[in-house]
């Protein structure tokens, strides 16, 4: 079922509503948003300057640090009284992004959610249990409202208690999860450690997001809860969950263009790259009228499709997320995602789902390890088992990452769980503040 | 039937073997043997127990990762040459021999080891035209 029938106008009625509302959002910004008017005006940029889609790149991109600069309101294209809603970033490093809404804004974001959630198979009579956390965060409440405009019946249990979950699962007939795919992994491990069988427990479908995770992930969580699980994506400075997500053959996350002009660059020289192309989505807001944004950075890498999806909407295709750059780790001078090492042990029989990657400095050398739990079913009790599996993890990841990292085998259930976004990062080189 | 031995996989950081010890007292095996493997990364735990089913159970409730391997007890007579003796006869059958181990007490004035094979069967089929002999999985688990 497809929710709205802009997501399957034909390319060219899009790309005029697109010029439209381009035109709009950059005459409004230069009228509303100091920042925006001094930086245009800084590049000789008219506001009526946009005359085609093409015209596009000579705006200028938005980086996260505009937003902090502007903290809390300053990039705010409304008064304070007509939001009617704040989120914010958990700021881990620095101050965090500041975000609002207006009334219509919310409404936005509803019909948004609902398109995604459609497109990920739920029905109004779906049970759905929500375990994201709810607050500043944009997950829970992104889900939560667009779940509620679709009829579904939702259950807003947040994140962690996992007993709980579990509890409210099989209590309530929840058909449908929401959440963090490494989150519901660790669900699925509790399940299983008390006796209960996660794919009897009636949930069909996984909505996955808000962080990236690789194909082999989902396989194993498709197995090990019997669903189907779909990817969808967004940001808390576009508007949260809802700017794009996958239809139900799982070959990429269509975007809500008729909201989200999207674009990639090369992250290095912020040229435009052709469709196809792997580069840094960026996006333009469309019809955002609380905190409208001109080609902000998210720094996700992906590529776009244009090619016509066989479910029926002409929505361009976002592939799935393939890393940050600012996960992007450099060792020894070689760029390495943790996705691409995700990828891999995923690939491999006899360990993960959990693993982590410690970077650490000997001397000048750069020293990449990567640890990852036996799989508990795996082990034989022989040695050169445990000694092959580690060797051959090491040289796939010696191939496909070009540097060789060190490999350890660690006691399921001793890496961290997590119930929100994972840590799979630990660098521990001195910084440049250090 | 055969002796069976409980691995446990052991990261190498301080406690985890101590843990496992704990364990298994605190829940009234007595281990009649043990040996470990290890690399700087991680170990291998191998141990004999009197009731090794409801060990194996014990360490996987609690979250070790676990498995249960068939081992030979041989009996190996207690002057110099004996274990050599053994060896020799296996090594010369082509019978490659994965680890062994010798258990804490003796069986009569016999030594005991436990041998890692891959040819159970040929294994005791050797020893005993020789003479030696290989104690099953009652004995063994009782001594
Ligand atoms: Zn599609």
């Amino acid at each position: 079922m497809i929710w709205d029938r802009m997501e399957t106008l034909p390319r060219d009625d899009m790309e005029r509503l697109q010029l439209d509302r381009l035109q709009s959002v950059v005459r409004r910004v230069c009228r509303k948003v100091p920042f925006y008017r001094n930086r245009l005006q800084e590049m000789g940029f008219k506001p009526t300057g946009v005359k085609s889609l093409s015209d596009l790149p000579k705006l200028p991109f938005t980086e996260k640090d505009d937003l902090r600069d502007n903290y809390p309101y300053g990039l705010f294209a409304v008064p304070l009284e007509k939001m009617v809603r704040i989120h914010a970033s958990s700021g881990t490093t620095g101050r965090p992004t500041v975000v609002g809404y207006t009334r219509k804004d919310l409404g936005t974001w509803s019909e948004l959610v609902a398109r995604v959630v459609v497109q990920a198979g739920v029905k109004p009579r779906d049970v759905v249990q929500i375990c994201f956390s709810y607050g500043l965060f944009t997950g829970g409440f992104g889900l939560h409202y667009g779940l509620e405009r679709v009829g579904a019946t939702v259950v807003p249990a947040s994140a962690g208690n996992t007993p709980r979950q579990l509890r409210l699962m099989q209590d309530f007939h929840t058909t449908a999860l929401v959440g963090t795919p490494t989150y519901a992994l660790y669900i699925a491990e509790m399940a299983r450690e008390n006796g209960l069988d996660p794919t009897r427990l009636g949930l069909r479908l996984g909505l996955f997001g808000s962080e990236p995770w690789s194909e082999g992930l989902r396989q194993e969580l498709q197995t090990a809860w019997g669903f189907a699980a779909t990817d969808n994506y967004g940001m808390s400075e576009l508007i949260g969950p809802g700017v794009s997500g996958e239809c139900r053959l799982q070959d990429g996350l269509h975007i809500s263009e008729d909201h989200f002009l999207p674009e990639i660059i090369d992250p290095e020289t912020g040229e435009t790259l052709p469709p196809g192309v792997q580069g840094e989505l960026v996006i333009t807001t469309l019809t955002k009228e609380g905190l409208p944004l001109l080609r902000y950075r998210t720094r996700d890498l992906t590529a776009l499709d244009y090619t016509p999806c066989p479910c029926g909407r002409t929505t361009v295709r976002m592939r799935r997320v393939f890393g940050r750059t600012d996960d992007m780790l450099i060792i020894r001078g070689v760029n390495v995602f943790p996705s691409q090492v995700e990828e891999i042990l995923m690939d491999t029989a006899g360990v993960g789902p959990h693993y982590q990657i410690i970077v650490d400095r000997k001397g000048y050398l750069d020293e990449m390890e990567v640890r990852v739990e036996l799989a508990a079913d795996y082990f034989t009790g022989a040695f050169r088992d445990l000694e092959t599996l580690e060797r051959n993890i090491k040289e796939r990841l010696r191939s496909t990452l070009n540097t060789t990292p060190k490999v350890k085998l660690v006691e399921y259930r001793s890496l961290e769980r997590t119930e929100g976004k994972a840590k799979r990062v630990i660098d521990r080189r001195p910084t440049a503040d250090d | 039937m055969w002796v069976k031995q409980i691995s446990v996989f052991l990261e190498n950081k301080s406690g985890r073997l101590a843990a496992v010890a704990r364990l298994l007292a605190d829940n009234g095996f007595n281990i009649r043997a043990l040996s470990i493997a290890d690399t700087s990364d991680f170990g291998i735990l191998r141990l004999i127990v009197n009731d090794p089913a409801r060990a194996y159970q014990v360490l996987k409730d609690a979250g070790f990762t676990v498995s249960e391997t068939e081992v030979l007890a041989v009996e190996v007579p207690d002057r110099p040459g004996g274990l050599a003796g053994v060896l020799d006869l296996l090594h010369d059958t082509g019978i490659n021999i994965e680890y062994l181990y010798a258990f804490v007490s003796k069986s009569g004035g016999n030594a005991l080891v436990l041998l890692k094979v891959e040819a159970l069967e040929r294994a005791v089929e050797v020893l005993g035209a020789n003479g030696i002999q290989v104690q099953d999985y009652h004995i063994v688990h009782q001594i």
